[in-house]
């Protein structure tokens, strides 16, 4: 599946839910089945500090792809993350970069990447990119 | 007697907002009131009528500026029974305040080496801007795990450094109203002046600076039902005269050359710049439309539903509240086993309700309990107690979704 069909998908997932509870219900669960990130990688190294909440996050690269793996100590932004993880990883550093990821504003959280919200979730973005552009520039 | 809450939700135009096709729940008083219908209606008549530079003029609008802008000190002196209405110093808020007075005093009496005492509850405006004076240590009177102040430890604190004792009147965090008055008597003892950070005392009880003895006593419009960028600093005429000016330009001068200036009297000394004529005018309003309500009503009903609301989230499993001080004032601080307040909050958000999450400025109240953030529900006069029932049943809500296993 390429990263927008993964979105796709996601977005259909969503889309039958009017209720803003049933959707942070689906956001929670998403949360809850993501593996989380390995304890080595719980550290102040992988951490992306918002005001309210913490990050980590954490990418390795094998065979031409980037595997992510990301944590949040809140079970909303540990929603997104889940999210983010299962659309990024597998993929290739260039499809990754080109990623629009516009599933998260077209399921109704965009909110969470307001740079007033101060939740790590827009630094977090950022550090999954910069992942990809340094396995790129380190194998090309 | 009790106010007619339904009558005073009727001057706030807000108060009917939908948020997220929802009636707005609006418990985040602490962070900023709304404004009544007179208050926003005396800002654009001030505008539509009375816009002109005061202070400086001989025409007609000026004179009546500057007028308006007097009557506006003269307001807020008799609203907290200062003595002259120059010891009204109108400042940005509660921060300039504070950020004014350590930094004129802190040029005038501290040096090096010099204390400060605060108390371990303060918002970081309190703590801040006196850790910003070279080499000056800032100590902590603690507070008991319900939030009160540990004030007997006052005395132990006090040595031949301290210069100062600034501690607020009321907790924003934790609600503890703070015995400012016996903290005032202890440090005079020693003659040690200090100052009082009201920014959550005066919207929620009578404030009289003379009788609680106070040298300087700071508190911001927007948190009284007033506009945003207007506050008061108020503080003794000795004081205020031995202090040096804060910010210089047009209006606190007396007189410039280039060899020597002169300042102006008092209030003008620490008030550079066009002052917000506008802002004070408007904060007027907002002081007698407390007046005309009645702070004891507005304290009655606020204690009220802060009772309500502490009992009705008591009840919920796994609820723990941060600040049970026998004087307490309109906030309740709390959290629920397992949940994250930024998860808290943002689907309260979505249930129409606005409440305050994180570490609302007092890091230090967060660290004395071992927790990174707190919800926050605090309440002002047009709240209801329906509208603490609609808080509990969020918060049960989601407890419900975030332990479902």
């Amino acid at each position: 599946m390429t990263i927008k069909e993964k979105e796709d998908e996601i977005i259909a997932e969503f889309e039958f839910l009017t209720d803003w509870l049933d959707k942070y219900e689906l956001i929670i669960d998403k949360g809850n089945a993501n593996k989380g990130i390995d304890a080595q990688y719980k550290t102040d190294q992988y951490l992306i500090e918002g005001c309210q909440s913490k990050v980590w996050v954490h990418a390795e690269y094998r065979d031409g792809k980037v595997y992510y793996e990301g944590e949040s100590n809140t079970e909303i932004v540990g929603g997104i993350i889940s999210m983010l993880v299962d659309v990024l990883s597998g993929e290739t550093p260039d499809a990754i970069l080109e990623a629009k990821l516009d599933f998260i504003e077209k399921i109704g959280l965009k909110e969470h990447l307001s740079p007033t919200r101060s939740n790590g979730m827009l630094a977090m973005i950022k550090q999954m990119r910069m992942y990809a552009l340094v396995f790129k520039e380190k194998n090309s | 007697m009790t106010i007619d809450v339904n009558a005073i939700r009727q001057d706030f135009p807000i108060l009917q907002t939908q948020v997220y096709e929802r009636p707005l729940v609006y418990l985040d008083n602490a962070a900023t009131t709304q404004k009544p219908r007179c208050v926003v209606e005396k800002i654009a008549e001030n505008y539509y009528k009375e816009n002109a530079n005061v202070h400086r003029g001989v025409h007609f609008l000026s004179q009546v500026a500057t007028e308006a802008h007097e009557a506006a000190r003269e307001e807020v002196r008799k609203f907290i029974n200062a003595r002259h209405s120059h010891e009204v110093i109108f400042t940005r808020g509660t921060t300039e305040s504070i950020n004014l007075v350590a930094s004129s005093f802190g040029r005038l009496k501290l040096q090096p080496g010099d204390e400060v005492i605060v108390s371990q509850m303060e918002h970081h405006s309190n703590i801040v801007p006196w850790q910003l004076l070279p080499g000056v240590e800032v100590r902590p009177i603690p507070f008991a795990e319900d939030g009160t102040l540990l004030v007997d430890q006052l005395e132990g604190l006090i040595n031949e450094r301290t210069k100062m004792v600034s501690v607020a009147h009321v907790s924003n965090t934790l609600g503890s109203v703070n015995p400012v008055k016996q903290i005032i008597a202890i440090a005079h003892a020693h003659n040690i002046p200090v100052m009082i950070d009201g920014a959550q005392g005066v919207p929620h009880a009578k404030v009289d600076v003379q009788e609680l003895d106070a040298d300087f006593y700071a508190f911001s419009g927007h948190k009284i039902y007033g506009p945003t960028g207007i506050g008061v600093l108020y503080g003794k005429e000795e004081w205020l005269n031995q202090l040096p000016p804060y910010q210089g330009g047009g209006d606190m001068i007396d007189r410039v050359t280039f060899a020597k200036t002169t300042y102006a009297d008092l209030p003008f000394k620490f008030e550079a710049g066009t002052p917000d004529f506008i802002g004070s005018t408007a904060l007027a309003e907002a002081l007698r439309y407390v007046q005309k309500v009645g702070i004891e009503n507005i304290a009655a009903h606020e204690a009220d539903l802060l009772q309500y609301a502490t009992s009705q989230l008591k009840e919920i499993p796994g609820v723990r509240i941060y600040g049970e001080s026998a004087h307490k004032s309109s906030v309740v601080s709390f959290l629920v086993d397992g949940i994250h307040p930024y998860d808290m909050g943002t689907i309260l958000d979505k249930l129409g309700i606005a409440v305050r999450t994180g570490h609302h400025c007092a890091q230090p109240v967060m660290d004395a309990f071992g927790v990174e953030g707190m919800v926050r529900a605090s309440f002002a006069m047009y709240n209801t107690r329906e509208e603490v029932d609609q808080l509990v049943a969020g918060v049960k809500r989601i407890v419900k979704l975030f332990h479902r296993q």
